[in-house]
């Protein structure tokens, strides 16, 4: 009796996937069981396989080999349409929605057969409202999917899942755009959803949330399945020793020692240029040997002003000033030349020439100085030179220094920006979501070069959304939301869930 | 200026803008399914010679003139296939392929032409479609002449306007063409084939740009010659922007094109006519229509992914 109980309560079975995508073995024969009513959770690293993972299980790649079961019946390969059918529903990382088509519409592709003659809106409207209502899931039928904010599009998503009946929901990576509070109340849907006997699988790689959520976390390292342990009885240190497979230890900066104002804005505003947000009347200084940490929801103003220190953007009103001296021009130029570094946000197109290789990479910001340029023209071999400099100092794992940059993983990219940026020895660092898709040990590195950098007197400006990192590296917090700056909030003055608030907008004197 | 509302008064007038707008629109409309799936057809001007010549052939070899329209529409969906299969499932440049079309549908009309008729000086000619005279409205005074006056063909071009605004915003099938052009990861999370999706939507487009092209040998001329289309596909693909890629505004933006073309031929035999060179009159529906584009698709919202290429399970 027991056992035809437990053949039933089991929902999915993964048997033996194994995926390679050239050389690189993304899945390493996986199994795991999936029971009613449980949420699991897929942790591991960037590219430990676990996006790619659920891409088979949903059909959006086909297995090398192993096999799918859902509810006992074995899922045909590469057939999204079957894995819905079957009851299965992804919340995609990248959403997956028609930015010019309302919720509803968005919610309503492929439910009918293309020859039929209506869509049905009706009826359709009124269950997605009620889907909204029993799960929690606010959000206007009705309202165009690209006015919604992030937050919004993420609960469309589910809703289209659910309206498809999905009786086993996979969200992948679902928190990387939410505010805690938004997290939360993920997390509270995911309970109704348990609740209501829904099985969930929740791919992340940060371990409070998993803690949080899960009954079972399954631990993915370089495509293989390392381990499976109730959450019940580990923590947060054992799973990212498994995560990791090594001995991690966690940067822990000394106190700050601030030195002179290298940076002030005065009342500055810059302008917002299509849907990004501008600065509004933003106070700010930037010390020498100091990491001011910036938090918030993406979009609200960290673009125009990481652009404003790149030299890419310039003031509409207010003064800038570097060193008690208020600039005449600003250009890309100029702020190199006053020694700003800068890590830009989006590595692959602003960080590097995908397609150049690691020598001219390195040199992208000094090609027209000496020692790269003499009289005019370009000296190769000193440009390798430092290439290869960058390459021992940094540990930048890649075939050699005339390697196609395209073809390094992120974090590898990453190390070789880092080296770029910190060898011309910068007063200020501009580090736009240095570690965004790092793993820990290459998230780990940067951070302890950025603290050695803000030792050695260099003022860093660190934009995350992830407060936890915002958190950790930051002597001082200030929180941008819709294009103002909060007060500074020295180190442990205030809690993530206050810091949640204030990104969420509450605490802003609305006269500034 | 009197001569400008004399035109403007003259049912002539009204009946041309309508008559210079339907293969516009058949056009622009197989155009927009195109854009809307996210497939840039730049293979619309070869296209529509094709069809213009395919259509008129059918009808010259012996079949009736609706058979041969049908003939266009096929002749235009297998010119949408070529360029379906090179564009979608193969990736290739939506731009160099469309060209590409462009030159082989042309060169295939005018060899197909010197095959089939390798003696003559003028093209032959054929029956044309005559305008329909429609019980009551065609015989108000004035109204009956500007409006309804027109060839069938004409009232199949607003007739397929109304068709297709009605399927992209009032059925799955549409969902899906707007869906595929806007995001086709949302597509294929909802587990429908993008590739069949933008296959199908290009190849009916092409279709309609065919028909289009057909207009002109069977509805508004009746004999077929090289150089008859003349640039109106390119003039659609400014359309279908100028429309905001929606099937009403783009039935507007054809009238209004035809409305500027019929004016300028008017405009040409009255005095001012005997001073301005002609040219300068031919220039004004395109001078106008770039005036008019500039205005109108300053907000115009273009599909996300148009020439996007959309491949499963890519990393």
């Amino acid at each position: 009796m027991t056992e035809t109980k437990e053949a039933q309560d089991v929902v999915l079975r993964l048997s033996g996937i194994t995926k390679r995508f050239g050389a690189l073995t993304a899945n390493d024969a996986i199994s795991f069981e999936l029971a009613r009513g449980e949420v699991v959770a897929l942790l591991g690293e960037n590219g430990a396989g676990k996006t790619t993972l659920m891409n088979i299980l949903f059909g959006h790649y086909t297995a090398d080999e192993g096999t799918v079961d859902v509810f006992g019946q074995p899922l045909p390969p590469g057939l999204p349409g079957a894995a819905l059918a079957a009851g299965v529903g992804m919340v995609h990382q990248h959403f997956t929605l028609a930015g010019n088509m309302t919720v509803l519409e968005n919610i309503l592709l492929g439910t009918r057969s293309l020859w039929t003659p209506g869509l049905g809106r009706a009826a359709a409207r009124r269950r997605v409202q009620q889907l909204s209502h029993d799960f929690g899931l606010a959000v206007h039928p009705d309202a165009r999917v690209a006015t919604l904010s992030v937050g919004e599009r993420q609960r469309v998503e589910i809703l289209k899942a659910l309206y498809r009946e999905a009786r086993i929901l996979i969200l992948d990576e679902p928190t990387a755009v939410l505010t805690p509070q938004e997290s939360d109340a993920l997390f509270e849907t995911l309970r109704k959803a348990v609740a209501q006997g829904l099985s969930v699988i929740f791919i992340s790689h940060k371990l409070h949330e998993v803690m949080a959520v899960s009954s079972r976390v399954l631990v993915l390292r370089h495509g293989k399945l390392v381990g499976e342990v109730a959450t019940a009885e580990t923590d947060r240190h054992q799973l990212a020793e498994l995560m990791v497979g090594a001995e991690i230890t966690p940067p822990a900066p000394a106190e700050a020692r601030p030195g002179a104002t290298l940076l002030r804005l005065d009342k500055v505003s810059t302008p917002a240029r299509g849907n990004r947000t501008g600065l509004r009347s933003v106070d700010l200084e930037l010390k020498a040997g100091q990491i001011l940490g910036l938090a918030g929801v993406s979009g609200n103003g960290q673009g125009a002003l990481a652009d404003l220190l790149s030299g890419l953007e310039t003031p509409s009103a207010g003064t800038m000033e570097l060193a008690g001296a208020e600039i005449p021009r600003w250009s890309p130029r100029e702020a190199l030349a006053a020694r700003i570094g800068r890590i830009p946000e989006d590595r692959h197109r602003t960080g590097t020439i995908a397609d150049f290789t690691l020598t001219e990479n390195a040199v992208l910001e000094s090609y027209a100085e000496a020692p790269v340029a003499k009289a005019g023209w370009m000296d190769w071999s000193a440009a390798r030179r430092a290439a290869e400099e960058i390459i021992e100092t940094y540990d930048v794992r890649c075939p050699g220094p005339e390697t196609r940059i395209r073809l390094l993983s992120g974090g590898n990219m990453q190390k070789l920006i880092l080296g770029r940026v910190l060898g011309a020895q910068p007063r200020i660092i501009l580090a736009n979501q240095p570690v965004r898709g790092l793993d820990i040990g290459a998230v780990t590195y940067v951070q302890q070069r950025l603290i050695a950098a803000r030792d050695a007197g260099a003022a860093v400006l660190l934009i995350s959304e992830d407060l936890d990192e915002v958190l950790t590296l930051s002597d001082v917090v200030r929180v941008i939301c819709e294009g103002r700056l909060s007060p500074e909030f020295p180190r442990g003055s205030k809690t993530p869930a206050e810091l949640g608030q204030w990104m969420a907008g509450q605490g802003f004197d609305d006269a500034a | 200026m009197t001569e400008i509302v004399d035109i403007l008064i003259s049912a002539s007038f009204w009946a041309a803008v309508l008559r210079i707008a339907s293969p516009l629109i058949f056009a622009t409309l197989g155009e927009l399914i195109c854009e809307r799936a996210g497939v840039l057809n730049l293979g619309i001007e070869g296209i529509m010679v094709f069809g213009a010549f395919a259509g008129w052939m059918a009808v010259y070899a012996g079949l009736g003139l609706w058979p041969g329209v049908l003939v266009a529409l096929l002749a235009g969906m297998a010119f949408g296939a070529l360029h379906a299969l090179l564009t979608v499932p193969f990736g290739l440049s939506q731009h160099v392929v469309g060209l590409g079309i462009t030159m082989l549908a042309t060169s295939s009309a005018y060899y197909a032409y010197r095959l089939a008729l390798p003696e003559v000086t003028s093209p032959p000619r054929i029956a044309p479609f005559q305008p329909l005279h429609i019980p009551v409205l065609s015989d108000i005074p004035w109204l009956g002449q500007a409006l309804f006056s027109q060839t069938a063909l004409t009232w199949a071009a607003f007739g397929c306007a109304a068709l297709v605004a009605l399927v992209l915003y009032r059925t799955p099938l549409g969902l899906a063409v707007r869906a595929a052009g806007e995001n086709p990861q949302a597509v294929e999370a909802q587990g429908l084939s993008v590739a069949a999706i933008r296959m199908g939507a290009v190849i009916v487009g092409s279709g309609l740009m065919a028909v289009g092209g057909a207009f002109l040998t069977m509805s508004a001329f009746s004999s077929f010659f090289f150089e008859m289309v003349n640039g109106r596909g390119w003039i659609c693909i400014a359309l279908v922007v100028f429309g905001a890629w929606k099937p009403g505004k783009a039935l507007l933006g054809a009238l209004l094109f035809a409305g500027f073309d019929a004016l300028q031929i008017r405009l040409q035999q009255t005095p001012m006519g005997q001073v301005v060179p002609y040219q300068v009159f031919l220039m004004i529906p395109y001078v106008l229509s770039i005036l008019a584009l500039i205005l109108m698709s300053r907000r115009a919202e273009v599909p996300a992914a148009l020439m996007t290429p959309f491949n499963r399970g890519e990393r």
